[in-house]
């Protein structure tokens, strides 16, 4: 729904000006954490994620320094093990899980439906508070003896390390918490709080991705809870349901933890693909190709993804035929990741395509995804993996479909949106420039770990054979200019909040509703009914050269019957 | 765009002091609320889906251990249980129509009888419970195998007319009379574990005396990754255990105490959300305008209430 109408007696009347907007409306820290405006919300998860993301990423920085040479470098291998174990779990359960639904998403999701608020503001701001108190529980591992399990929390070694187990179980049940409200409150206010005339054939790809995200969050985290709550009890109470000693069976932990953990990937890649569907259209200035193929796949990537959990256990003592069934449907769901790889292509195609600095991230997203999704079919062969299984090559392809899929997509969306969160223009060519960076350091990261995988290099290992030297050597490298390329886009992003030039209300030339209030917005989004125009209905749009940036055709604007501009 | 204005005018947001500012209509607040409940249920359905796959999972691995271990609970108790959740859903139900209807005072009736039944069920739960720790029916570790001698410590060894001297007596015992009491066949420690209202039909034990057991002489069931056990210096303690009672009991109790203890947690939730809905019924906040609250804490009542129908012939009823 959109603004109050005109004709309603409106209890606070905004007028339209430049100083009013969701930031600088209330001031103070109770304003902020109080607050049931969901772009505060989402300001205060990307806050939060992003310090996440930085802790996790001086993990992995020491990681890489730890294994420059084989033995001990810099840390024991206690100390190894409990920081390859949080900087997997920081990064999985603080960052890629909430950072585009809940950050990205949460600012910019009730806008795209011209809509005040989600459903439930009030659970939107307990979400936050539960994921803060997680995040809280989860480091607390750090004074209360460590974590090193990995961040799959294997039994029986999980259920009898002396590590703190206990608190990190609970971190995650309280963290899936925040994500199940997150996931409640999308999917009712994608189907109750759309615009008036906005079907769900004119939604914008991004929200067809939050959609299916969050239909896999609601269905999939509740299970891992219970597991996580299992382990807990197992630990404190000795109940021996995964405890071979009594008669439990460890493999049951990983199946259960396989059912939420594989849909989490597509947690982490679904609302991504939604941000690259986004970005691609807009700055090639073409209509998305195969609208209805892109939004279906979504859905299709969501079911599938919850049957294709065994095969993380071709190892485990599976028999071969849940094996080969489980090969086969990882196969499958293969088939509409692939399809909106194509569409994406053929959106490009004779497309006015521009070079900024969030489509140089989904180009990347583009090649990177490209190529973990396609080492993820070695994986799913039942034969390569036995080969393959708890290698390098593992590492390496997951982190291209997270790091490379999830981060770039993320990092192309937070540019994309910048302008519209706080309403201020970054350095583009520093953009571009740090947007390179990222590219090419991750590269060099990950793919000699392809290499190093084939040849036999064991994941997890604090040590290694002096024949791998050379590939951790130009790992750590990669890794170490990707991390100067995240200080680069920190500097950049600071320095526009101080003095960045003035966002216009569209500076992409976007066609989501999103787009049509002022940069940044009024706190109740829209100060008059957004103009509604199909999600990529560029021809509605035209170049302002007094206001520098996109507004609608004045016939558009007519069409509506409203004669109103998009503010500028 | 001019959605419900002028058209409606009892619509407007400051006559309507529950319509919250971001929702245009009463309809549409009322619509989004129930749809997220049910989409909320649909996560609860999924949080206790995986203890029910482990129920699966594990009666599939040991049948033997559901079959011995379930005759531990009460069916009366449960059943009883049972009687008292369905009829709290019944009064939970007519709560919501009588604030459809405006009949301030039978709702108030009806959420307080809704609340007693949980109440109820809460304490009749306790009961079990505490028969339960009592005989050692635990969890892994904390089991106390019922076929011992010496695993009844509270209870009342001989009500239920067992003759504990006859377990250690060095003569051999008299084998009892099958027809005069069943339970007088089992070894006291089981026999004073179970519940007086588990019928034991005539010719249901095999074995007799020491040997006496509730199961049929059936095959070991598969045991997991457990490392075999060294053989028993004396063969026939092995035996005795056998026929006495499944290994591996604790893994149904186990189960039992998760399953039950996180809908017992869901029981109380429901009876915090119905107290404070007949708190602000007692204020008078509801009516035929304005019944949501009421409404969707009906839904999440019921689905505490279905939880348990699944429960309760899942591990009470098994044969």
């Amino acid at each position: 729904m959109t603004t109050v109408d005109a004709s309603l007696p409106q209890p606070v009347q905004r007028p339209a000006s430049d100083s009013e907007n969701y930031l600088t409306h209330a001031h103070g820290f109770l304003s902020w954490a109080f607050t049931l405006d969901h772009k505060r919300i989402g300001v205060m998860y990307l806050a939060s994620t992003l310090a996440a993301f930085l802790l996790g990423g001086m993990l992995a920085m020491l990681i890489r320094t730890e294994l420059l040479t084989p033995g001990q470098t810099v840390m024991d291998a206690d100390t190894y093990n409990n920081v390859f174990t949080l900087h997997g779990a920081v990064l999985i359960f603080l960052f890629l899980i909430p950072v585009i639904p809940a950050a990205l998403g949460n600012f910019v999701l009730p806008m795209m439906l011209g809509a005040k608020d989600v459903a439930f503001p009030r659970m939107n701001l307990l979400s936050y508070w539960i994921y803060a108190t997680g995040a809280i529980m989860l480091l607390g591992v750090l004074l209360t003896g460590g974590l090193d399990t990995g961040w799959t929390f294997y039994t029986p070694y999980s259920t009898t390390t002396n590590t703190s187990v206990g608190l990190a179980m609970l971190a995650v049940f309280v963290l899936g918490f925040g994500n199940i409200f997150t996931g409640v409150n999308f999917i009712t206010t994608i189907h109750k709080l759309r615009a008036p005339g906005q079907t769900w054939s004119k939604l914008p790809l991004f929200i067809w991705a939050q959609y299916a995200t969050s239909v896999i969050q609601i269905l999939a985290t509740p299970v891992l809870g219970i597991t996580v709550l299992l382990i807990f009890v197992e630990r404190t109470m000795g109940i021996g349901i995964f405890d071979p000693n009594l008669g439990g069976d460890p493999v049951l932990f990983q199946h259960f933890f396989w059912f939420y953990s594989h849909p989490a990937v597509y947690i982490m890649v679904l609302p991504a693909m939604g941000v690259i569907s986004e970005l691609i259209a807009t700055f090639s200035r073409k209509p998305i190709f195969g609208y209805k193929a892109i939004a279906g796949s979504s859905l299709a990537i969501a079911i599938i993804g919850f049957f294709v959990w065994g095969h993380h256990m071709f190892t485990s003592g599976q028999s071969t035929l849940a094996g080969t069934i489980f090969s086969f449907l990882t196969y499958a769901v293969a088939i509409p990741s692939a399809i909106k790889v194509f569409n994406w292509v053929a959106t490009m195609y004779k497309g006015s395509i521009r070079l900024d600095a969030p489509m140089i991230y989904a180009l990347s997203f583009l090649w990177l995804f490209g190529i973990g999704g396609l080492t993820g079919l070695f994986l799913g062969n039942l034969g390569v993996d036995l080969h393959l299984h708890d290698t390098y090559f593992v590492v390496a392809h997951f982190h291209y479909v997270m790091v490379g899929g999830t981060l770039a997509a993320f990092l192309g969306g937070l540019h994309f949106w910048w302008p519209k969160m706080f309403g201020r223009m970054y350095n583009e060519k520093l953009a571009r420039v740090a947007a390179l960076m990222v590219f090419v350091g991750f590269n060099l990261t990950f793919f000699v770990q392809f290499i190093a995988g084939t040849k036999g290099m064991p994941r997890r290992y604090f040590n290694y054979l002096p024949e791998f030297t050379i590939y951790h050597q130009i790992s750590s490298i990669g890794a170490f200019l990707t991390g100067l390329a995240f200080f680069v886009i920190l500097y950049y992003l600071v320095v526009s909040l101080i003095k960045g030039r003035p966002a216009p209300a569209n500076p992409w030339g976007a066609a989501s509703l999103d787009w049509q209030t002022t940069s940044p917005p009024h706190p109740h989004n829209f100060t008059s009914d957004p103009v509604l125009i199909g999600p990529y209905e560029y021809s509605a749009l035209m170049w302002n050269e007094e206001i520098g940036g996109y507004v609608l055709r004045p016939e558009v604007a007519a069409r509506a019957g409203h004669g109103q501009e998009a503010q500028a | 765009m001019n959605h419900g204005a002028g058209a409606a005018p009892e619509l407007h947001h400051e006559e309507r002091p529950e319509l919250q500012p971001h929702f245009e209509t009463p309809e549409q607040q009322f619509e989004s609320g129930k749809f997220g409940m049910w989409v909320f249920l649909a996560t609860e359905i999924l949080l206790f889906g995986g203890l029910f796959c482990a129920y699966a999972v594990y009666r599939a691995l040991h049948p033997e251990v559901f079959v011995y271990a379930s005759l531990f609970l009460d069916r009366v108790l449960g059943g009883i249980n049972t009687l008292v959740l369905i009829c709290s859903s019944l009064t939970m139900a007519l709560g919501v129509r009588a604030a459809q209807l405006g009949q301030r005072r039978l709702l108030i009736a009806m959420l307080s009888v809704t609340l007693l039944g949980g109440a109820g069920f809460l304490g009749i739960k306790y009961v079990e419970y505490e028969h339960k720790w009592k005989a050692g029916l635990l969890w892994g570790t904390q089991y106390r195998s019922q076929a011992d001698g010496h695993a009844l410590e509270h209870g009342e060894p001989g009500t239920h007319g067992t003759d504990a001297a006859s377990h250690d007596g060095s003569a051999p015992p008299e084998p009892p009379a099958p027809a005069a009491d069943p339970r007088a066949a089992l070894p006291p420690a089981a026999a004073a574990a179970l519940p007086p209202s588990v019928p034991i039909p005539e010719g249901r034990t095999f074995g007799d005396g020491e040997n006496a057991s509730l199961l049929p002489p059936a095959a070991i069931g598969p045991t997991g990754m457990r490392a075999p056990e060294p053989p028993p210096a004396a063969g026939e303690q092995l035996e005795r255990r056998i026929r006495h009672e499944p290994r591996n009991v604790h893994l149904f109790f186990g189960i039992y105490f998760v399953m039950t203890g996180l809908h017992a947690l869901h029981v109380i939730v429901g009876m915090a959300l119905i107290g404070y809905v007949l708190f602000r019924s007692l204020r008078g906040d509801f009516g035929p305008r304005y019944f949501t609250p009421v409404d969707i804490v009906g839904l999440y009542w019921h689905l505490v209430d279905l939880i348990w129908i699944f429960l309760f012939p899942l591990l009470y009823l098994i044969e």
